[in-house]
C-alpha cells in the first residue's frame, strides 16, 4: 500500500561502521571492567597496588634469590646462620628439595627397586587417560584393567614375591603412599558408597537405619578419629594377636571415611531421579536389581559426576592425614626430611611445604578441571 | 561397622598381610620365622634408621639379641617403628612381640596397663637442654620459660611434678611426635627441651648449631628404661629378660664376640655353662631356646659393653659414658643374676 | 512396591512353595533377618575380642579414671586447670579449646568467604580474577599443609622474643605468638557490660519499632547507624561517666619472654588462620554458586522499582540466595569443626590432642574413643539442629 517513492526514504543500507571507541576496545574494556565506578577505581588501584607489593617480592623469592643447587644446608643458609650467602638473603632452597627427590617420590623404598612403582605408574597412567577420555571406546574392559587387574599387579610388584625381592610397606612413602591410599580409596569408596545409598533408601527398615547411623555415625566425627580408630583400635576388635599392616590399617580408615560421603552424592543422584523412572522399570517387570543396575544406577551416578569427583579430591587431600598416624605419605616424608639436621634452614620448611602444596594443587587442580569439562559434557548430551 | 570387618577380610584375604598369633608368643615367633619389636621412630643411639634405611642403636641390638637367641640369626628381627601414643596399644594388640622402645618402667605400666618389666637396658634421668645465650645454669632459674615436651610419655608428668615442687611457672608446649617438639625447640619456640638424659644428647647432635645448646646438670627423675612384654606369658617373659641378663654377665666374664669362640671350649666351667658347652646342661632347653643361645647372642650381637659402646658410648657421636650402666662391679647398676 | 503388592495378592489364589521364596516381602524380611543376626554376630565378635583382649592386658574398664589427677600440664586452656586437675577436667578444658577455635574459625571463615564470593561476581576484573585465584589455591590444598605451612612456614621464623616486632596498641608478634595488653576489669567495670546489654535490647526495640513505622508510613529510618551508636555509645558514656575502671596490663620484657598482657600462641594462631583461609574458599564458592542461582529476573524487576543495587543485593538477592547458602554452609562448618582436630599436628591442646594424651597415661582406649565419637557427634548434631532451624526460618514460606 505503501510507495517507497519519497526521496527522504533511503534506498539501500550504509555500509557498516566499526563500534565508536567509547564502546570496543581497550579502552572499553579497561572503563567498564576496571575502572566503571569512583568505588571500582579506588578496588582497582588497591588490588594493583597488592599485586605490586606482592609479586615481586615472590617471584624474586622463589625464583631469582633461590638456591638451586648445592648439597647442604650451607648452600642455603645465610653467613650468620653458618652458610655461604650474604646475610639478609632469603630464597627458596630448591637444592634440599633436589636432594631429597627421591624420598619424595618413594620413601624408603630401595634404590635398586625403585623401577617397580615407576613401571606401576606407568602402567597406571595407560589404563587411566583411555577410562578419561569419554570417547575412548571398550569402557567396560578398560575399568576391568584399571580397578581389578591393576591393583593385584600392582600388589605383588610392589611388596615383591614372584621373585622380586620383598619389600616391607614400612619402607613405602612419599607421593607413591599417597597416590596408593587415594587410588584405594577410590576404587573401594565407589561401590561401597553406591551400597550404602541404596541401603539408604532401602524400604527394608533394618538395612535403612543400619546405614543411616553408619553414614552419619562416619560423617559426624574427623578423619583424624577414624584413622585413629582404625589404627589402634582395630588390633583390640580382632581375635587374639591377629594383627594388620599399617598401611592396610590406614587404606581401611580412608575408605570407610570416604564410603561415607561418597554415600550422600549417590543418595543426591538418586533422589533426583523422577518417580516416573522407577514405576516404568516396576512395570516392566524388572526386579529390584535390574532396576537398579540396568535403569537407576545409570542415571543417578551420570547426574553426579562432578560431585564424585569432588569427593574424591577431598580424599586426595584428606590422605595427608595419615602422617598423622605416623605413616610417611608426601606431606610426612617433606615434614620429616626439614627436621634433618644437614638441611636444617629457616626457608627449609616453607621449601618443602611449597614444593608438597604445589603437587597436591597440581593432582586436585587437574581433577577439579576434569570434573568441569565433565559437567560440560554430560550437559550437552541432555540438551535436545 | 559392619563394613569394616568385611573390608577387613577382603583386604586381609586379597593382600595377605594379616597374620594371626596364638597366645604363647615364643611359638608364634617361631612360626612367623621372626621376632618383631616396637621401637621409637627415629632416637639415634636408641633406634635410629641409618641412610640406607638399616635400623641401629642400643634398642634395636635388644632385639637382635632376641632373633640370635631364639633363632641364631639376628637379622630374623622385624623392627615397627611406634609413636610413644601408639606403643601400648601395639604391644596389647600384640601386632609386636615385645617393646624395645626406651620405655620407662613404672608401676602403672607394669600392672594396670597389662605388661611386665623385668630387665633394664638403660639407666636414664630425665634432665633439660637450653641455649647458652639464655645464661642459665640451673633448672631451678626456669621459672616463666617455655618448655617443650613430648605428650604421652613420663616426661610430661615428671616435668609438671618438678615445676610445681619447685614452686616454678612454665608454659608447656606440647607435641605428639619427638621430631616436632626438638624442631620447635631448636627453631626457637621454647627455651627448654626436656626429655631423658640420653636423649637430650641425641637430639643435640641434630640441631642446626649443637654446641650453642647445654644439657643442664639437674636429673629430675628415675627414667629405667627397659623391653616391656605382655603378661601372662612367662616363658617369653624369661627369655626376653635372660637375652639382657646374658649379654651382662658376658661382659661381666669378659666373653665378647671376639673372643667367645675360643672362650667357649677353653673357658672356666660358669663361662662353659653360659655358652652350652657344659656336658649335660639344659639351661638353654628349659628357656625354651637351643643350648647355644647365649652363645648365639654374644657371637653376633655381642655382650653388653659391646653394644653400649657400639651405639651411644663415648666412641658415638652421642658421647654418653657408662655410668649408671656400668657393671655393678665398676660402681654401675647392671647387674645380672647368675646362669647356673 | 507396586509390583510387591501385586505379587503378594496373587500369590494368596495360587499357594505354591515356590511363590513364598519370590514374595518380595518374605525374601526383605529373610534378608533383614540375616543381616540383623550377622550383626548381633559382629558386634558380639568384636565385643568378645575387645574384652578378651583387655582382661589378657589386664586393662580396668570404665570411666572412673575420669576422677583421677590428670598430673600433666597444658598449655592453652580457657578455664582454670593444674596437673592437680582431674582427667575430666582435662577433657573439658579440650572440649573448650575446639570450640573456641571452631567458632572463631566459623566467624572468620564466613566473613572471608562472603567477601571472596561476592568478590568473584564483581564486575571489576582485576578483583573478580583475584578471589578466583584464592580460591583456587586454598581449595586445592589439604588443611593440612596450610597449617603447617603458618606454623613451620611463617610463625616459626618470626623473630626471637628479643626482636619482637612492634604494633600498634603496644601488642608484640615474635616466635612465640601474638602478645596484646590484657583489660583488668576495676571496679564498676561491669556496669560497661550492663551498659552493653542494654544497648543490644535497645536496638533489637527500635529495630521493631523502625520496622512498624516503615510498614504503616513507608518513612526509612536509619536503623543501623542508631543501633551502632548505643551498643558503642552507652558502654562507652559508662566507661567515662565511672573514670575508667578499665586499666590494661601491658606486655613487658621478661628474662625469657614478654610477661604480662594475654597472649595468642603460635600453635593456635596457626591453626585458626588456617581453618579460616581454607573452609573460606569453600563459603566463596557456596555464596557465588547461590547469588547465580538467583533468578535475573529478580534483580531486573527491583531495577524497574527504582531500587538502589546496594538495596537489591541486601533485599532482593541476599535473603533468596542465602535459601540455597545455608544447607552447604552447615556441612562446611561442621567440616571446619572436624578439621580442627588437625591440631595435634601443631600442638594446640584441642579435644582430640588431650585425649591422645589421657590415652597414654591411662591406655583407656575404648573409652577415649567413645568420648571422642561423643563429644564430635553432639557438636556436629548440635550444630545442624541450629542451622536446620535457622534454614526453616529463612526457608520461603508459601502462601
Amino acid at each position: 500500500m505503501a510507495t517507497t517513492s519519497s526521496t527522504f526514504v533511503r534506498q539501500d543500507m550504509l555500509a557498516q561502521q566499526p563500534a565508536p571507541l567509547g564502546v570496543s576496545g581497550p579502552s572499553h574494556w579497561f572503563r567498564t571492567k576496571l575502572f566503571a565506578t569512583p568505588k571500582d577505581t579506588v578496588l582497582t588501584i588497591l588490588a594493583l597496588a597488592l599485586l605490586v607489593y606482592v609479586i615481586p617480592g615472590m617471584i624474586n623469592w622463589l625464583f631469582i634469590d633461590a638456591v638451586w643447587t648445592g648439597s647442604d644446608r650451607t648452600a642455603c643458609a645465610t653467613v650468620i646462620q653458618g652458610g655461604i650467602l650474604p646475610d639478609g638473603q632469603s630464597g627458596a632452597c630448591w637444592a634440599f628439595v633436589e636432594a631429597k627427590f627421591q624420598q619424595f617420590m618413594f620413601g624408603r623404598y630401595p634404590a635398586d627397586e625403585r623401577w617397580r612403582p615407576i613401571l606401576v605408574a606407568v602402567l597406571f597412567v595407560i589404563l587411566l587417560i583411555p577410562m578419561l577420555i569419554p570417547k575412548a571406546p571398550h569402557k567396560g574392559w578398560n575399568a576391568l584393567a584399571l580397578f581389578i587387574i591393576l591393583p593385584f599387579i600392582s600388589f605383588f610388584l610392589l611388596i615383591g614375591g614372584f621373585g622380586l625381592p620383598h619389600v616391607e610397606t614400612q619402607l613405602w612413602g612419599g607421593l607413591m603412599v599417597t597416590l596408593i591410599l587415594s587410588f584405594f580409596g577410590i576404587t573401594v569408596s565407589l561401590p561401597l558408597g553406591i551400597i550404602l545409598a541404596l541401603g539408604r533408601r532401602s524400604q527394608m527398615p533394618v538395612i535403612k537405619t543400619l546405614c543411616v547411623v553408619f553414614i552419619e555415625i562416619i560423617r559426624g566425627i574427623p578423619l583424624v578419629t577414624v584413622l585413629f580408630m582404625a589404627s589402634v583400635m582395630l588390633p583390640l576388635f580382632l581375635p587374639d594377636g591377629w594383627t594388620f599392616d599399617k598401611l592396610l590399617r590406614a587404606l581401611i580408615g580412608v575408605s570407610i571415611f570416604a564410603s561415607a560421603y561418597m554415600a550422600e552424592v549417590i543418595r543426591g543422584g538418586l533422589q533426583a531421579i523422577p518417580k516416573g523412572q522407577f514405576e516404568g522399570a516396576d512395570s516392566l517387570g524388572l526386579t529390584y536389581w535390574q532396576k537398579t543396575r540396568l535403569i537407576i544406577l545409570p542415571q543417578a551416578i551420570k547426574l553426579v559426576i562432578p560431585s564424585i569427583v569432588n569427593t574424591f579430591i577431598g580424599l586426595f587431600k584428606d590422605t595427608s592425614l595419615v602422617s598423622i598416624i605416623g605413616m610417611f605419605d608426601l606431606l610426612g616424608i617433606v615434614t620429616l626430611n626439614q627436621s634433618d639436621a644437614n638441611w636444617s634452614t629457616p626457608v627449609t620448611p616453607v621449601t618443602g611445604y611449597i614444593f608438597a602444596g604445589f603437587i597436591f594443587w597440581l593432582f586436585c587442580f587437574g581433577m577439579s578441571r576434569y570434573s568441569a569439562f565433565m559437567e560440560r559434557h554430560l550437559d550437552t548430551s541432555h540438551r535436545h | 561397622m559392619k563394613k569394616t570387618i568385611l573390608s577387613a577380610a577382603i583386604g586381609a584375604a586379597a593382600l595377605g598381610l594379616a597374620s594371626a598369633a596364638s597366645a604363647a608368643t615364643l611359638d608364634d615367633v617361631k612360626a612367623k620365622g621372626v621376632v618383631t619389636c616396637g621401637v621409637s621412630a627415629g632416637i639415634p643411639g636408641f633406634s635410629n634408621p641409618d641412610d640406607k634405611g638399616e635400623w641401629t642403636g642400643i634398642d634395636v641390638d635388644y632385639c637382635r639379641g632376641i632373633a640370635a637367641a631364639v633363632f641364631g640369626d639376628p637379622t630374623k628381627a622385624k623392627f615397627v617403628a611406634l609413636s610413644s601414643k601408639d606403643r601400648f596399644p601395639a604391644l596389647q594388640s600384640g601386632e609386636v612381640d615385645v617393646l624395645t622402645r626406651n620405655t620407662t618402667w613404672t608401676i602403672s605400666r607394669d600392672t594396670s596397663l597389662g605388661f611386665n618389666f623385668r630387665t633394664v637396658n638403660y639407666y636414664d634421668g630425665q634432665g633439660f637442654i637450653v641455649k647458652k645465650s639464655l645464661n642459665v645454669k640451673s633448672a631451678l632459674e626456669l621459672s616463666g620459660a617455655a618448655v617443650c615436651v613430648q605428650t604421652g610419655t613420663t616426661t610430661e608428668l615428671n616435668l609438671a611434678d618438678y615445676f610445681k615442687s619447685n614452686n616454678l611457672q612454665y608454659n608447656p608446649v606440647v607435641f605428639e611426635k619427638e621430631a616436632d617438639a626438638t624442631t620447635a625447640y631448636d627453631s626457637g619456640r621454647c627455651d627448654v627441651y626436656t626429655t631423658d638424659q640420653s636423649g637430650l644428647y641425641a637430639i643435640r647432635l641434630k640441631m642446626k648449631n649443637p654446641d650453642e645448646n647445654m644439657v643442664l646438670p639437674e636429673v629430675i627423675s628415675k627414667e629405667p628404661l627397659g623391653p616391656a612384654v605382655r603378661q601372662g606369658d612367662d616363658k617369653w617373659f624369661d627369655i626376653v629378660s635372660w637375652v639382657h641378663y646374658a649379654m651382662v654377665n658376658a661382659e661381666e666374664l669378659g666373653i665378647t664376640s671376639k673372643n667367645v669362640d675360643e672362650l667357649k671350649t677353653s673357658g672356666g666351667p660358669d663361662v662353659k655353662r653360659m655358652l652350652g658347652s657344659e656336658e649335660g646342661s639344659k639351661i638353654g632347653t628349659d628357656l625354651g631356646l637351643t643350648n647355644d643361645w647365649a652363645y648365639n647372642i654374644v657371637k653376633l650381637v655381642g655382650n653388653y659393653g659391646e653394644v653400649f659402646d657400639r651405639t651411644v658410648g663415648p666412641n658415638t657421636p652421642l658421647k654418653i659414658e657408662r655410668g649408671l650402666n656400668a657393671l655393678w662391679t665398676k660402681g654401675g647398676l647392671q647387674y645380672a643374676p647368675p646362669i647356673r | 512396591m507396586a509390583g510387591m503388592a501385586l505379587n503378594s495378592e496373587t500369590s494368596d489364589t495360587k499357594k505354591r512353595a515356590s511363590s513364598l521364596i519370590n514374595d518380595p516381602k518374605v525374601r526383605g524380611i529373610f534378608y533383614q533377618v540375616l543381616t540383623l543376626a550377622l550383626l548381633v554376630l559382629f558386634v558380639w565378635t568384636v565385643t568378645q575380642n575387645t574384652i578378651h583382649n583387655l582382661q589378657k592386658a589386664n586393662i580396668a574398664s570404665g570411666f572412673g579414671f575420669l576422677q583421677g589427677r590428670a598430673g600433666f600440664d597444658i598449655g592453652q586452656s580457657l578455664i582454670a586447670y593444674t596437673s592437680d586437675s582431674t582427667y575430666g577436667r582435662a577433657l573439658l578444658v579440650g572440649i573448650l579449646n575446639t570450640l573456641q577455635v571452631a567458632v572463631l574459625g566459623i566467624i572468620t571463615a564466613s566473613i572471608i568467604g562472603f567477601i571472596v564470593g561476592i568478590a568473584r561476581l564483581s564486575q571489576n576484573w582485576l578483583i573478580a580474577k583475584l578471589a578466583q585465584v584464592y580460591v583456587e589455591f586454598f581449595r586445592n590444598i589439604p588443611p593440612l599443609l596450610v597449617i603447617l605451612f603458618w606454623y613451620k612456614g611463617v610463625i616459626a621464623v618470626l623473630p626471637q622474643a628479643r626482636e619482637s616486632l612492634n604494633l600498634p596498641f603496644q601488642s608484640y608478634l615474635n616466635n612465640r605468638g601474638l602478645f596484646v595488653p590484657k583489660p583488668i576489669f576495676g571496679d564498676g567495670a561491669w556496669a560497661i557490660a550492663v551498659a552493653f546489654l542494654i544497648g543490644i535490647v535497645a536496638t533489637v526495640f527500635v529495630a521493631r519499632w523502625a520496622k512498624k513505622r516503615q510498614m504503616l508510613t513507608g518513612k526509612p529510618f536509619h536503623t543501623v547507624w542508631t543501633g551502632l551508636a548505643l551498643i558503642i555509645g552507652l558502654p562507652i558514656l559508662t566507661f567515662l561517666a565511672l573514670g575508667a575502671p578499665i586499666t590494661f596490663d601491658f606486655p613487658v620484657a621478661g628474662r625469657f619472654n614478654l610477661t604480662g598482657g594475654s597472649v595468642l600462641g603460635p600453635e593456635f594462631i596457626s591453626l585458626y588462620l588456617a581453618l579460616s583461609f581454607y573452609t573460606a574458599s569453600f563459603i566463596a564458592e557456596i555464596v557465588r554458586s547461590g547469588i547465580k542461582a538467583v533468578p535475573k529476573g529478580q534483580t531486573e524487576a527491583a531495577n524497574a522499582l527504582g531500587l538502589r543495587s546496594n538495596a537489591i543485593t541486601r533485599l532482593i538477592v541476599l535473603p533468596q540466595a542465602l535459601r540455597i547458602i545455608i544447607p552447604p554452609l552447615t556441612s562446611q562448618y561442621l567440616n571446619l569443626t572436624k578439621n580442627s582436630s588437625l591440631a595435634v599436628a601443631c600442638g594446640f591442646a584441642d579435644i582430640y590432642a588431650i585425649g591422645g594424651t589421657m590415652l597414654n597415661q591411662t591406655g583407656q582406649a575404648v573409652e577415649i574413643v567413645a568420648l571422642f565419637l561423643v563429644v564430635y557427634l553432639s557438636i556436629s548434631i548440635t550444630t545442624a539442629i541450629f542451622m536446620n532451624w535457622f534454614n526453616a526460618k529463612m526457608a520461603l514460606v508459601e502462601r
